[in-house]
């Protein structure tokens, strides 16, 4: 991921900031700059989620792309954010220990590299809260 | 708007072509077509390809022109379009070439769909179709092909009874298909122990579970359903042509096990041909993992949520049983050029329909092809008809 394409979503990535739509109550992450269900009559304002979920669904991923083949295993999973929206994100624990209902919280985490000498790309991971 | 008909179809084999070239690929494809259809190139009045992604396979775009040129078509100033729609790019070129001939705009149309993969190594390509789903909120998290799938796997397998060996079964079959089919890239069988002995690449998910990595090329011609009889005897008639579209992220979808775009696609199809479930003679569905087959067996309606599997392990969808899925050996056993994915199976099921399927014919008068972009963003279906 380019320099400026990371470096443009630091906010939403490190701190969990996602938006929510004032006209209906509904919250977003990953962010919308257009609400699905007021569309033009929605008030999009930022939003930053307390970072307190639930696991959905989750795998442990052992094969990956050039990015993460460092990485692995790792596990990948949906969280749903207390709020309500779900997003995609690895669970810092050892592969055996996911579960479905698993809760979690957000923690500040690196995420991949750009090779040796890229970027390095931190962002939000979880890990289990109980 | 006019009914339409195919009258020719042609593919490549499908497999690690390390000899042949992108453009080739398709002008091996286009050739068989049109030798088949029994016409020239000369009186084709567009092509529409489907390609996910020529741009990072082989680092060319603009994949319109060159077929064109390189089919001899360039001095015919032939009209030509790419369609994308990453896995699902050739049923949608399947799509528009059917909307340009039912609308009249066009008479004598190719689709076509082609895909040259392995140019590459396998982390970039891994990496290439992670690009399927949404780069910046799932990509970024570390999110694979097989991983996404897999989560659909782990929800699935937690909420309806879905054994593991019940999943493996789906592989068995389409191997055991694609034995039988010239053109597929594995023609070996397998048993349910090769793929619970494979090494696993996102739990559940082992690799027998997914569908390779593949070079080939696949290419049909469409006409007005009127003039298909002064260029064949069988013409396949189109009976229902349907598109939908999800969310780019798994994680916003309403049901992570359900395909909502395969739900409303196949009502769709079902609505405009008339039929109903009990009418298909054959399936050609999107397996490009073992739970993307037991998804779309159900969420195209076939039966209900959470019996695909048990239905799978009893026969009910192999070549012999009730309802035959991926007679062709399926995305698992034939093989995944993405882009050509979706006018392979229009080309089975022509095959099919004309009695010229060999080891693996079935009795079928009607088919239906379903093919899945991404996760499930975006689904096209088709019900083809002798």
């Amino acid at each position: 991921m380019s320099v400026s394409r990371f470096w443009r979503k630091i906010p939403q990535r490190y701190n969990l900031v996602g938006t929510q739509c004032t006209t209906c109550g509904r919250y977003f992450f990953p962010p919308r700059s257009l609400c699905p269900d007021c569309r033009r009559s929605g008030k999009i304002v930022d939003h930053k989620f307390n970072g307190e979920g639930t696991v959905v669904t989750y795998t442990v991923v052992r094969s990956a792309s050039d990015q993460f083949e460092n990485t692995t295993p790792y596990v990948l999973a949906v969280v749903q954010l207390d709020e309500g929206p779900r997003l995609t994100t690895q669970i810092a624990c050892p592969p055996g220990e996911a579960k479905i209902g698993m809760r979690v919280k957000s923690v500040f985490r690196r995420v991949a590299a750009d090779g040796e000498s890229g970027t390095i790309h931190y962002g939000t991971k979880f890990v289990p809260s109980e | 708007m006019r009914d339409v008909a195919i009258i020719g179809v042609g593919c490549t084999e499908f497999g690690e072509h390390w000899g042949t070239s992108f453009r080739d690929l398709f002008v091996k494809a286009g050739t068989l077509a049109l030798e088949d259809a029994g016409v020239t190139g000369e009186n084709l009045d567009a092509l529409y390809v489907g390609n996910m992604s020529a741009g990072r396979f082989v680092e060319q775009e603009h994949i319109g022109a060159l077929i064109a040129d390189y089919a001899g078509l360039a001095t015919n100033h032939v009209a030509s379009t790419r369609v994308e729609a990453a896995c699902a790019s050739g049923g949608l070129a399947f799509r528009q070439a059917v909307i340009a001939v039912a609308s009249g705009m066009e008479d004598i149309v190719v689709a076509a769909g082609v895909e040259k993969m392995t140019d590459v190594g396998t982390g970039a390509s891994v990496d290439m179709l992670a690009s399927a789903a949404d780069r910046e909120w799932e990509g970024f998290a570390g999110a694979t092909f097989p991983g996404l799938y897999a989560m659909i796997a782990t929800d699935y397998m937690h909420r309806y009874p879905l054994t593991r060996e019940q999943l493996a079964e789906v592989a068995v079959k389409n191997h055991e298909n694609g034995a039988k089919n010239p053109i597929a890239q594995f023609r070996n069988r397998i048993t349910v122990d090769t793929v619970l002995n494979s090494s696993l690449v996102a739990d559940p998910l082992r690799l027998f579970d997914c569908s390779p990595i593949t070079d080939g090329a696949a290419a049909v011609v469409v006409v007005p359903l009127e003039r298909a009889r002064e260029f064949t005897d069988s013409p396949v008639k189109v009976l229902a042509s349907a598109q939908a579209s999800d969310t780019i992220a798994l994680h916003d979808r309403r049901d992570i096990s359900t395909l909502d775009a395969t739900v409303a696609a196949g009502r769709g199809a079902f609505s405009q041909a008339g039929l109903t479930h009990k009418d298909i003679d054959m399936l050609e569905v999107h397996d490009c993992f073992t739970i993307a087959e037991i998804c779309a067996i159900e969420d195209l309606g076939f039966c209900k949520k959470g019996e695909a599997g048990r239905l799978t392990a009893e026969g009910t969808t192999a070549l012999g049983g009730e309802i035959p899925v991926n007679t062709s050996g399926g995305l698992k056993a034939c093989g995944h050029p993405v882009g050509a994915t979706g006018i392979k199976q229009i080309y089975e099921i022509v095959s099919q329909l004309r009695g010229e399927a060999g080891a693996r014919q079935v009795d079928a008068e009607i088919g239906m092809a379903h093919n899945v972009g991404g996760t499930g963003a975006t689904v096209v279906v088709h019900i083809l008809g002798a």
